[in-house]
C-alpha cells in the first residue's frame, strides 16, 4: 500500500517526487539524470551546507492522461526550491528538449513546472541568476516551436524572485490558494523599505498581496485549484489537451494591452481589498478567509477569460 | 559614464533619444557605419516597477510590428526591481515576464538584439532587461549583481566579514562585472577607451543571425560556470532518447 499514489494528498505537503508521482499516470515517469547519478551542487560545501543528489529538482517525462508529457519539479524543503548551477541547468535542459522535439515522434508537446522555490539560491547567486534567465529564453523558444509550459504554484516557498518571472513566462499557471507568486519578498520588502511599508509579520496582508486567490483574481493565473494533487492533475490535463497558443506578437500585444488595462483601472490600489471591491465582490474583506469551497465557486463565476500571456 | 557620453560614443552617425519621468529612454541613433537603430532603455539608476516595465515592453512591441527589423538597442543603468507592495500586489512579476518576453519575441522576429550595460542592474530587473537581450555588452561603470553582499549575509546567515573572504576566491556567488561575466553573462566587456565603442558596435551589428543561447557554454569556457552547459546537455541527452553515458 505505500507505493499507492496519493493523488486526493494535499498538493501543498507533498514532496516533489510525490507531486510527480500522483500528477502523472500510474507508474509512467521516468527520471533524466536522476539521484543516482549524484549530480550535487559543487558549490554549498563551501558554505558547510549539506547537499542533495538530485540538487532538489527531479526533471523527466511521463504520461498525462495517456499524453507524453515533459515534467520538471522543485524541492522546496530542499534549500527553499532555490535555483542553482545544477538545479536550474537539469530545467534548461529539459526545456531545449522539448523545443526540439528531441524524443522523436512521440515527443511531448507539454512541459510541466512544478514551481515551489523562493528564487535564486544565494550561496551560488550568478549561476542561479544565468539559469533563471536561460530557463527563460527556453520557455520562450519551446513555446515558439508549439510547445505549451504550463506553471503549476502550490508548494510552501511558493514561485518567488526569478521563480514567480518563470511562472508567467509560461502559457498557463495553475495556482492553489498557497500559491504565492511575487517577485520580491514580503521581508526582504520590509527590510529595504520599512515595516509601513509592508510588514512581513502580517500573515493576512502577505496572502492578500501574494496568494494564489489574489493572482488568480487580477489575471495572474489561469486555474485556481484546491489544495489537492487531483485537482492539479485534472486542471494540467485539461491545459494540455489545448492547442498550444502561438507565441507571436498578437499574443504579446493582447498582453500588453492586459496588463495595461490592470493599472489603469487597479493601478491605485496597495491592497488587495481595493481590487475585490473594485470587482464588486461581496465581502471583498473576506475573500482571503472564505472557504475553499465557496472561493471555487466564486471563481467559477468570476473567471478571467483571456488568452494573453 | 552618462547617457550622453555613451550615446555620443556609440552613435556617431548619430541619434535623438528621449527620456521620460521614470528613466524610461526610447530613440532612434545611427551606428558609425550607417546601421539604423531603435533604442529603448532603463537609465538614471531607476528601479524597475510595472509602471516603467510596461513602457518598456510597448516600446519594444511597437518596434516589432513596426517591421523594419532594425536592430534594437537595449541602455541599462537601472537597479533592482522596484521593492513596494503595491508593485508585487499588482503582478509585478507579470509585467517583468511580459518585458523579458517581449524582448525574446523580437529575437524570435528576426530583431537583433542587443544590451549595454552601463550602470546598476539587480535581481529582478537584471533578468528582465540586460539579460534578456542576445548580446549583452558591459561597459566601465556596470556593476550587475543579483544581491548584494550585506543582504546575501543576512540569508545565508554567514557573516559578512567572511563572505567578503570568500568572494575572493568563490566568484560564483559575489557581485560585481567579473563575476557574472565569468559565468557567460556579459557577452562583451569593453574598456575606458570610449572611442573604440563605434567600430566595436558595428563589429557586433555585423555578426551572423545566430541568436542560440551559449551563455552556459561561455561559462564554461571562461571557467566561472563549469557544469550548466554540461548538465543542459546530459538532460538534452537522456530525454531524447540516447544511452545513458
Amino acid at each position: 500500500m505505500s507505493a499507492r499514489v496519493p493523488e486526493r494528498g494535499s498538493w501543498l505537503e507533498a514532496s516533489a517526487r510525490a507531486r510527480v508521482a500522483g500528477l502523472l499516470d500510474a507508474n509512467s515517469f521516468t527520471e533524466f539524470l536522476g539521484p543516482e547519478q549524484r549530480e550535487m551542487s559543487p558549490h554549498l560545501s563551501l558554505f558547510d551546507l549539506p547537499r542533495a543528489f538530485d540538487d532538489g529538482v527531479v526533471v523527466g517525462r511521463g504520461k498525462l492522461g495517456g499524453r507524453p508529457v515533459f515534467v520538471a519539479a522543485q524541492d522546496g524543503r530542499f534549500m527553499g526550491g532555490t535555483f542553482g548551477e545544477i538545479s536550474g541547468s537539469k530545467i534548461v535542459g529539459l526545456l531545449r528538449a522539448a523545443r526540439d522535439g528531441a524524443a522523436g515522434d512521440d515527443a511531448p508537446r507539454t512541459v510541466l513546472l512544478l514551481l515551489d522555490t523562493g528564487g535564486v539560491r544565494l550561496q551560488e547567486a550568478n549561476a542561479g541568476e544565468l539559469a533563471v534567465s536561460e530557463i527563460i529564453r527556453a520557455i520562450a523558444e519551446a513555446r515558439r516551436a508549439g510547445i505549451t509550459v504550463i506553471a503549476l504554484v502550490g508548494g510552501k516557498a511558493g514561485a518567488f524572485g526569478g521563480g514567480g518571472i518563470i511562472t508567467a513566462c509560461c502559457s498557463r499557471i495553475v495556482v492553489s490558494r498557497h500559491g504565492r507568486i511575487s517577485v520580491s519578498g514580503p521581508e526582504v520588502i520590509e527590510t529595504n523599505q520599512g515595516i509601513e511599508e509592508f510588514d512581513s509579520k502580517d500573515r493576512a496582508l502577505v496572502w492578500r498581496i501574494t496568494g494564489g486567490r489574489t493572482r488568480w483574481l487580477t489575471g495572474g493565473a489561469d486555474r485556481y485549484v484546491a489544495d489537492e494533487i487531483r485537482a492539479f492533475r485534472e486542471a494540467a490535463m485539461a491545459l494540455g489537451a489545448e492547442d498550444a497558443a502561438p507565441f507571436d506578437l498578437f499574443r504579446l500585444q493582447a498582453e500588453q494591452s492586459r496588463l495595461e488595462q490592470r493599472l489603469q483601472v487597479d493601478g491605485d490600489s496597495r491592497d488587495a481589498t481595493q481590487i475585490w471591491t473594485r470587482r464588486g465582490l461581496d465581502e471583498p474583506e473576506r475573500v482571503g478567509d472564505m472557504t475553499e469551497h465557496d472561493f471555487v465557486v466564486l471563481a467559477d463565476r468570476e473567471a478571467p477569460n483571456h488568452d494573453a500571456r | 559614464m552618462t547617457l550622453d557620453e555613451l550615446a555620443e560614443a556609440l552613435f556617431t552617425g548619430g541619434h535623438a533619444l528621449e527620456q521620460d519621468d521614470l528613466g524610461v529612454v526610447a530613440g532612434n541613433a545611427t551606428s558609425g557605419n550607417g546601421v539604423e537603430l531603435r533604442v529603448v532603455g532603463i537609465v538614471g539608476g531607476r528601479p524597475l516597477g510595472v509602471d516603467a516595465a510596461i513602457r518598456l515592453s510597448r516600446i519594444v512591441l511597437e518596434h516589432v510590428a513596426g517591421g523594419n527589423g532594425a536592430p534594437l538597442l537595449m541602455l541599462v543603468d537601472t537597479q533592482s526591481q522596484k521593492m513596494a507592495r503595491r508593485d508585487e500586489l499588482l503582478g509585478l512579476n507579470e509585467y517583468l515576464a511580459h518585458l523579458s518576453k517581449s524582448l525574446a519575441l523580437a529575437s524570435l522576429e528576426g530583431v537583433r538584439t542587443i544590451g549595454l550595460l552601463y550602470g546598476g542592474a539587480a535581481a529582478g530587473a537584471f533578468i528582465a532587461t540586460a539579460l534578456s537581450t542576445e548580446r549583452l555588452v558591459a561597459v566601465p561603470g556596470a556593476e550587475p549583481s543579483v544581491m548584494d553582499l550585506p543582504s546575501i549575509a543576512r540569508v545565508t546567515k554567514l557573516p559578512l566579514e567572511r563572505l567578503k573572504e570568500m568572494a575572493g576566491t568563490t566568484p560564483i556567488f559575489a557581485p560585481g562585472l567579473d563575476h557574472l561575466a565569468a559565468t557567460g553573462a556579459v557577452a562583451e566587456c569593453w574598456d575606458a577607451d570610449r572611442s573604440g565603442y563605434a567600430a566595436r558596435l558595428d563589429a557586433l551589428l555585423s555578426e551572423g543571425g545566430e541568436v542560440a543561447d551559449r551563455r552556459d557554454e561561455l561559462g564554461a569556457e571562461r571557467k566561472g560556470r563549469l557544469r550548466a552547459a554540461e548538465i543542459a546537455r546530459r538532460v538534452r541527452g537522456e530525454a531524447s532518447g540516447r544511452a545513458r553515458s
